[in-house]
């Protein structure tokens, strides 16, 4: 593993199964009637969330804390970010906290990358703007091969508003390292003007593309899209592009529904769908932490001289 | 930035120093005039004064005035001084960024004679008085001369015209006038500055860049765009600016200037209108002709400009578009930032990139190397077009004229040979904000000097 | 881990590798720990083996298997991974995890065997311990292995031990087993001419097949000199 896990578009398929196994083991852990690890005895993670985001911190937390690692919160809110304090300046002051890991989740794509180039210690991207949520994607896949044995050959699809989802570019580069092939459908004005470089088929009819797909991956559509034009009107998104229960009818039997949440309900999924049997929504929580737990194991576990 | 090659020394003084007045007399030795046969040039009382067989003069040479240091300049290329149409000095109001002094300063050092300085500081220029503020903090610091852009709107709102005519009338004499940093995006009120400006033979200088296309635009719209999730800045938003003003320059016959052009696509636009014969101008920065979007991988806001990085099929297309003349000349829209404005997240950064110190460097790889430009094209693209564009008296006389004995002695020698790592630290900006840092160069500027009198020798100040 | 190929010019000791068990002689120990673990837990009652990964796994099934022939008796088996326990995590690197298998019924009022290949420093075993710990409470645990080289760290003693094995700290003991490295025997590696850094032998010695066991042997020993 490199320092830092920064995104998945540079993550190798060496690395992203040792994630993968390294999380199965943890997942184990939960079955253990002592659920907690000396493993990160005296390190110290910073979740340092520039935007809310109770679940992914949460997740973050339990995952450090089950290794036994010291967390502190750091939340820009309430704090002296807020009073214009630069994220350099914030950067320092954990450095001289001594943290050993800074869990990241900013508004601004690559300001993780950033705050990697001024903390020595490691640096793991919870989700910068529009960019990457790395591991948001791991715990997908981990959750398709916990459900469907592998991901390698899987079909995904991904289906929502692509241009702005760091859910959607974590998972197109992590699925298609891993072996899956992944269909991105949107309309036209959500997908990114680039997406003809990824390594993705591009489709605009869901009906077309929903048989063939092993896994359906829906992403929250936020309705302030609708000022700026991008479709016209939340009943015709849904119509076009929502999954209700007459499409996930047209879904394979063994294929699953997955949402990153939070779900907007009624709009992108129907509530029948987000909680039929089909539906890993709760599932993605419970590996979530499993997943974050092999990262922090993985980045903080060693010296960390590999780098 | 020093060079290893101590060429610019002093191969005697004739006489005793300083007997004709300040300046002093100068013999350039074995110098190649826009990088031809080597000659002696003479430069005196701030003109050129003679051109002898190279390698002829001494210290004993007849005819040389009293006080006349003659250099060694044995392979330097002699180029006119080096005008550039697009500079921000960001004074008044951004002194912690850079000064008029440290701007001219830099600007100098990078071969160049006049700055055109761009009116977006606190205040606006977009008076008499501001315009005549920067003029003569530029005549205090002497480094070179300083002509003050004037805001087409006040306070570069797009909403009202400035008083156009009375910048052009104050001291500092405005020719040229732009919101660059901002578009003037309405329509009408693009087409009345361009009629405006005929009065007194102005030009507007257009920032092309359609303000809704590129509302929260990060970085230019394209496939690294689309990976790094930064909302896109598209080609189309520049384009579609210069193609109405270029139908609007062509309607009222006046003429128009378009500041970085950045796209394969306002190439083409221009060398359509152009070919309408309409007074189209335009000038294109060293770092589009080098950069490309890429670099934005890094997530570096030394890497973030506006208009934004492009493609390598933009850079081809603008290196041959400036090649064959389609665009005029290059210009460094020289920004400076303080640290605090760029070691930030990218969104948080502001735009701009430095670039008068290397410009000079950054167009011998991209043009001279790759065999696009002669010197003499240099020379053309560098410092005629743009005293031509910006309404210079002193080209008056036509191109390649500046060298020519007679001329006024404004004049750059650059060393073609040596490579140099672009040292940040070591740069004359109170900025740092150099996307070339640690990346090798050809060519230093050995000496400047401005009407006769040196500004800058053995590649330091003077 | 790299061990450079035979006769490679980085073999620049005189020492060669020094077979010290051969595969019989695994058998016929395998054999009689067996019957030693029957003898001291009165025929097996309540007995679970785990082994502790790589290597301790199969030795456990070993085990179970000669039991089985001898007393006709299935005893538990499983793995127990105690890297997450380690205490020289920092020094030695980010290492993958291995299985842990609890067998059904869990661990709560059974003896457990901990099953290893070689016992060293003890901090393996140490390790173990607290893992195990995070599955129940056992009434009792004991300790088999396969080899005991010495040179403890801990008070951590084996309770049925194959071969003592009296070794300098600057040696390696490599076990290699068929169903992980092909082949049964016990090599004894002679010092390296440089320390080794990161625990890898540098210039190996002529062996066939992976000398380096992640956790028993060569490891032990390589945490220590790191």
């Amino acid at each position: 593993m490199k320092r830092h896990l920064l995104s998945t578009e540079d993550l190798g398929r060496d690395d992203a199964l040792l994630v993968l196994d390294t999380a199965e083991r943890m997942a184990r852990v939960a079955e253990a009637s002592v659920r907690k690890l000396p493993t990160l005895r005296g390190r110290t993670v910073v979740n340092l969330f520039f935007e809310d985001s109770t679940r992914t911190r949460t997740s973050f937390e339990v995952a450090a804390k089950r290794l036994s690692a010291d967390v502190i919160n750091f939340s820009a809110r309430g704090s002296s970010v807020s009073k214009g304090e630069s994220l350099k300046d914030t950067a320092q002051t954990l450095e001289a906290m001594g943290a050993d890991a800074v869990v990241c989740r900013h508004s601004a794509s690559g300001a993780p990358h950033r705050l990697a180039t001024w903390v020595r210690g490691s640096v793991v991207n919870a989700g910068d703007g529009t960019h990457e949520h790395p591991t948001q994607a791991l715990l997908d896949a981990f959750t398709m091969r916990r459900r469907l044995g592998r991901v390698d050959g899987l079909a995904v699809t991904i289906v929502g508003d692509v241009l702005h989802s760091r859910v959607a570019r974590s998972n197109v580069w992590l699925l298609t390292t891993l072996g899956a092939s992944v269909t991105v459908v949107a309309p036209p004005t959500l997908l990114p003007l680039g997406v003809s470089s990824w390594p993705v088929e591009v489709s605009y009819d869901l009906d077309a593309v929903l048989p063939k797909s092993d896994v359906v991956m829906m992403l929250r559509v936020q309705r302030e899209r609708m000022s700026a034009a991008f479709f016209p009107t939340e009943r015709e998104y849904s119509r076009r592009y929502g999954l209700d229960v007459d499409r996930a009818a047209r879904l394979a039997d063994h294929a699953l529904v997955m949402h990153p949440g939070p779900m907007v309900r009624g709009m992108e999924i129907s509530s029948q769908v987000a909680d039929s049997a089909r539906s890993t929504v709760v599932e993605q929580v419970a590996n979530g932490v499993s997943v974050r737990m092999a990262v922090l194991y993985l980045l903080l576990g060693g010296s960390g001289e590999t780098t | 930035m020093s060079g290893d090659r101590d060429t610019v020394g002093s191969a005697g003084t004739v006489g005793s120093a300083g007997a004709r007045g300040q300046d002093g007399s100068w013999v350039l030795r074995r110098v190649r005039p826009l990088g031809g046969e080597a000659v002696d040039v003479l430069l005196t009382d701030g003109i050129i004064g003679a051109w002898r067989p190279a390698g002829s003069t001494t210290p004993d040479s007849e005819g040389l005035p009293p006080g006349t240091t003659i250099l060694d300049t044995d392979g330097l290329i002699l180029l006119p001084g080096l005008v550039d149409l697009h500079t921000h000095l960001r004074e008044p109001g951004r002194e912690d960024a850079e000064t008029v002094e440290s701007g001219t300063r830099a600007a100098a050092l990078g071969g160049y004679t006049t700055v055109y300085a761009m009116a977006n500081t606190t205040p606006v220029a977009d008076t008499a008085g501001v315009v005549e503020q920067v003029w003569r903090l530029g005549l205090d610091a002497g480094h070179c001369d300083v002509r003050p852009v004037g805001a087409v709107t006040v306070g570069l709102a797009g909403q009202r015209l400035a008083e156009l005519g009375a910048m052009a009338d104050s001291a500092a004499g405005v020719r040229v006038f732009s919101d660059d940093g901002h578009c003037v995006s309405d329509a009408l009120l693009m087409r009345r500055a361009l009629e405006y400006v005929k009065a007194f033979d102005g030009v507007v200088a257009q920032h092309a860049e359609e303000p809704r296309l590129t509302a929260g635009a990060q970085m230019n719209e394209g496939e690294v765009a689309a990976r790094l999730g930064l909302p896109g800045w598209p080609a189309v938003a520049e384009e579609a600016i210069i193609a109405r003003d270029a139908l609007l320059a062509g309607h009222v016959g006046s003429r128009l200037h378009i500041c970085h052009v950045s796209t394969a696509g306002s190439v083409d636009i221009i060398r359509w209108a152009k070919a309408k014969g309409w007074q189209v101008t335009a000038e294109v920065t060293p770092h589009h002709l080098l950069l490309t979007d890429d670099l934005v991988s890094s997530f570096d806001p030394v890497y973030k400009v506006n208009p934004p990085l492009r493609t390598a099929r933009d850079v081809a297309a603008l290196r041959e578009g400036l090649a064959d003349g389609t665009i005029d000349c290059v210009a460094t829209d020289h920004a400076p930032h303080a640290l605090e404005d760029k070691e930030t997240e990218w969104a948080a950064a502001r735009p701009g990139m430095l670039g008068l110190e290397t410009a000079l460097s950054v167009v011998m790889e991209t043009m001279v190397v790759g065999g696009h430009l002669d010197w003499a094209g240099v020379a053309e693209r560098m410092a005629l077009a743009p005293a031509r564009i910006g309404g210079l008296p002193c080209t008056e006389g036509g191109p390649g004229s500046s060298i020519a004995v007679g001329a006024p002695a404004t004049v750059t020698l650059l060393d073609p040979s040596p490579r140099r790592v672009v040292d940040a630290d070591a740069l004359a900006s109170r900025s740092r904000n150099t996307p070339y840092a640690g990346r090798s160069l050809p060519g230093t500027v050995r000496a400047t000097f401005l009407r006769g009198r040196p500004t800058v020798l053995d590649g330091k100040v003077v | 881990m790299a061990v450079p190929a035979a006769g490679s010019p980085a073999s620049r000791r005189p020492g060669v590798a020094r077979t010290v068990l051969s595969a019989d002689d695994i058998t016929r120990i395998v054999s009689r720990m067996a019957h030693q673990i029957l003898e001291k837990t009165s025929g097996g009652a309540g007995v679970a083996l785990l082994g502790i990964p790589t290597r301790g796994v199969p030795l456990a099934h070993r085990l179970a298997r000669r039991v089985q022939a001898v007393e006709g008796v299935d005893l538990p088996v499983g793995s127990l991974d105690p890297t997450m326990y380690r205490d020289d995590l920092r020094l030695r690197g980010v290492r993958p995890l291995e299985v842990t298998e609890i067998p059904d019924g869990g661990v709560d009022g059974r003896v457990v065997v901990l099953v290893d290949d070689v016992l060293y420093s003890g901090r393996t075993v140490r390790a173990a311990l607290d893992a195990l710990a995070a599955y129940g409470r056992p009434r009792a645990v004991q300790l088999a292995v396969l080899v005991d080289r010495g040179h403890r760290e801990l008070p951590i003693r084996a309770d049925y031990v194959g071969k003592n094995m009296p070794t300098s700290r600057r040696e390696s003991v490599a076990v290699r087993l068929r169903e992980i490295d092909g082949a049964d025997g016990v090599v004894i590696l002679p010092p390296a001419v440089t320390p080794a850094g990161d625990g890898a032998p540098v210039d190996g010695p002529v062996v066939d097949g992976p000398v380096v066991d992640d956790d028993g042997a060569i490891g032990d020993e390589a945490g220590e000199r790191a």
